[in-house]
């Protein structure tokens, strides 16, 4: 029996506003538990939420990034459910009206392109924290009212790999908007993931399961792959997929049946009655798509098409907007592209994993990171003294002071190198015979005594020209 | 009793309320909103065709702040009134991890 997967995702997005969504009080991590809480995040009797403009600005922005229809008379609703975390027993959320419908992504598998379409995007509140402790839970409100965007996918993905594909495509349109981090890591992009397999030709979905606990990308797909492989088994044993949540487990790569859903949620929407609907208008939209910074499809094509980059390098170059900006900046400078992205993507990030920290929080810049760059491209320096200087260049210091301070200039001048090399000729007669009988070798042998003599700053292509001009003489 | 709501229905309310009730309470109540769901359905009556549905009864349109953090400073207070408290945490019997996220 063959069979064909139906994979839907649920993305939640963390927006990175000053203050919450329906509260002024601020959007922080890490504070004192509570800390950031005030009478309306804690659902007190009386109090009126009122929306925060830059998260319905940050909606737009997330509908035009997905290729979505911005949705212009939108409104909020309640979703009612009792839970510790969230203390007014409803989420204020969008369900009629979502304030972006019928988005889509590019995803490209081994250089096949395919479309993933998006059903909608909504904005709503985060609930607070729990932490269960053995007596007792402790409830932290700070998170409590923290904007979010949810995605939800329109049924088109087919395999775990296109899965991963479209979160990665979504992870950079989001993260080059600028309106998140969307770091799986530290909670501000979330996904829900439900999986169901048919028998092709079958026109009715399958029964669909729901995993949890999927905290990165590579797990999603782990978890799917397991999970698409589970139902096709119990299909061809003649049993029948039942409806449940499952927990994926890190350490086995399986998934655990956590509870068998029974009949479907019952969370009696209605339209919010505190907050006054929305009216969006053209030129907010307008104003908003005008000040929109170039995607990551569209660098990607200016840089093979106008840079020459390979599409390998311009995808690693374009995962994060930071490393992308970094990019453009040092090209400004007039740095080879090629070479700069060549820096970027290995000494640039092996330092970054090297010392876990994010591009924006060392002292590398542009400016001297294209000035190494430029000193390699005019022969002032070899690749090879270039690792002294990029050293030099992560602490922030500038290339040109600190390679004259340090006498790091290559030596390219032939008036220069000749003499030193007609001197390892007549302390070397041995080497020439050996190069006269076939042994080349003795070439590299030559080569290295000239940089021993130099300390290493002859620069080597020259030294070869020279040196096999004397030697064929 | 004109069945608009019948007893499972009713206890299926009350469960989402979180409420509970006896067997007995339940017949009482069965009837009850069945008689309330009466009056309501005289609304019925009105012809709505053509009429854009109601979401907001103020007329009040793009109501909204500016994103500008502001803290009242109410924690302390707020902790206060909890019914339970400790290290800044609201303390709440064990919870069952039942939760959608």
């Amino acid at each position: 029996m063959n069979f064909e997967t139906t994979i839907g995702l649920e993305v939640h997005v963390e927006l990175k506003t000053n203050s919450k969504i329906f509260s002024p009080s601020p959007v922080e991590f890490g504070d004192d538990p509570n800390a950031n809480t005030n009478v309306i995040d804690w659902g007190y009797p009386g109090v009126l939420p009122t929306t925060n403009k830059g998260v319905v600005a940050d909606g737009i922005i997330a509908a035009l990034a997905l290729h979505a229809t911005v949705e212009q008379h939108t409104h909020f609703d309640r979703k009612n459910y009792f839970y510790p975390d969230n203390p007014k027993a409803y989420q204020i959320t969008q369900a009629d009206k979502p304030i972006g419908h019928d988005g889509w992504v590019e995803i490209d598998i081994d250089g096949v392109k395919k479309k993933i379409g998006i059903a909608e995007m909504h904005i709503e509140e985060d609930a607070g924290k729990n932490t269960h402790e053995r007596d007792h839970s402790y409830v932290d409100l700070n998170r409590q009212g923290t904007p979010l965007i949810e995605i939800v996918s329109k049924p088109d993905i087919a395999s775990p790999a296109e899965a991963y594909a479209y979160l990665e495509a979504l992870r950079q349109r989001i993260q080059f908007t600028g309106i998140s981090d969307v770091k799986m890591e530290e909670g501000s992009m979330r996904v829900d993931v439900n999986i169901s397999v048919r028998p092709v030709g079958q026109d009715k979905f399958g029964t669909k399961t729901e995993l949890k606990n999927l905290n990165s990308f590579n797990y999603v797909k782990r978890g799917l792959e397991y999970e698409e492989k589970r139902q096709q088994q119990v299909l061809m044993s003649g049993g029948s997929v039942r409806q449940e949540t499952r927990r994926f487990d890190e350490k086995t790569g399986e998934t655990i049946l956590m509870r068998v859903k029974e009949g479907s949620d019952d969370y009696r929407y209605f339209p919010e009655p505190d907050l006054p609907a929305l009216s969006i208008s053209d030129d907010w939209i307008k104003q908003l798509d005008a000040a929109m910074p170039e995607m990551p499809t569209d660098r990607r094509h200016r840089y093979v098409t106008e840079l020459g980059l390979t599409d390998y390098d311009a995808m690693v170059i374009t995962q994060t907007k930071e490393m992308s900006d970094f990019f453009d900046a040092m090209v400004d400078l007039k740095a080879d592209p090629k070479m700069a992205a060549n820096y970027l993507q290995g000494d640039v990030n092996a330092y970054l994993n090297d010392n876990q920290v994010d591009l924006a929080k060392t002292k590398l810049t542009p400016a001297n990171l294209a000035g190494m760059i430029n000193l390699i491209s005019d022969g002032t320096i070899s690749t090879k003294m270039a690792k002294k200087v990029f050293k030099a260049v992560t602490n922030g210091e500038e290339p040109k002071a600190f390679v004259e301070k340090h006498g790091l200039v290559q030596l390219s001048d032939p008036a220069k190198l000749q003499p030193i090399i007609d001197d390892i000729l007549d302390q070397n007669p041995q080497s020439i015979e050996d190069f006269n009988n076939g042994k080349k070798r003795a070439v590299g042998y030559l080569v290295g005594q000239i940089m021993k003599q130099t300390h290493g700053q002859a620069n080597p292509q020259v030294v070869n020209k020279l040196l096999m001009a004397a030697l064929n003489h | 009793m004109a069945n608009r709501i019948n007893r499972e229905q009713v206890k299926h309310v009350a469960e989402l309320a979180k409420l509970e009730f006896t067997d007995d309470q339940l017949d009482a109540l069965t009837p009850q909103l069945d008689d309330i769901i009466g009056l309501f359905e005289s609304l019925s009556e009105v012809d709505t065709d053509n009429v854009e549905p109601t979401t907001n009864v103020t007329d009040q349109i793009n109501v909204m702040r500016e994103d500008v953090a502001d803290n009242w400073g109410q924690s302390a207070a707020l902790l206060k009134n909890a019914p339970d408290a400790a290290r800044g945490y609201i303390k709440v019997p064990t919870i069952i991890d039942e939760s959608e996220d």
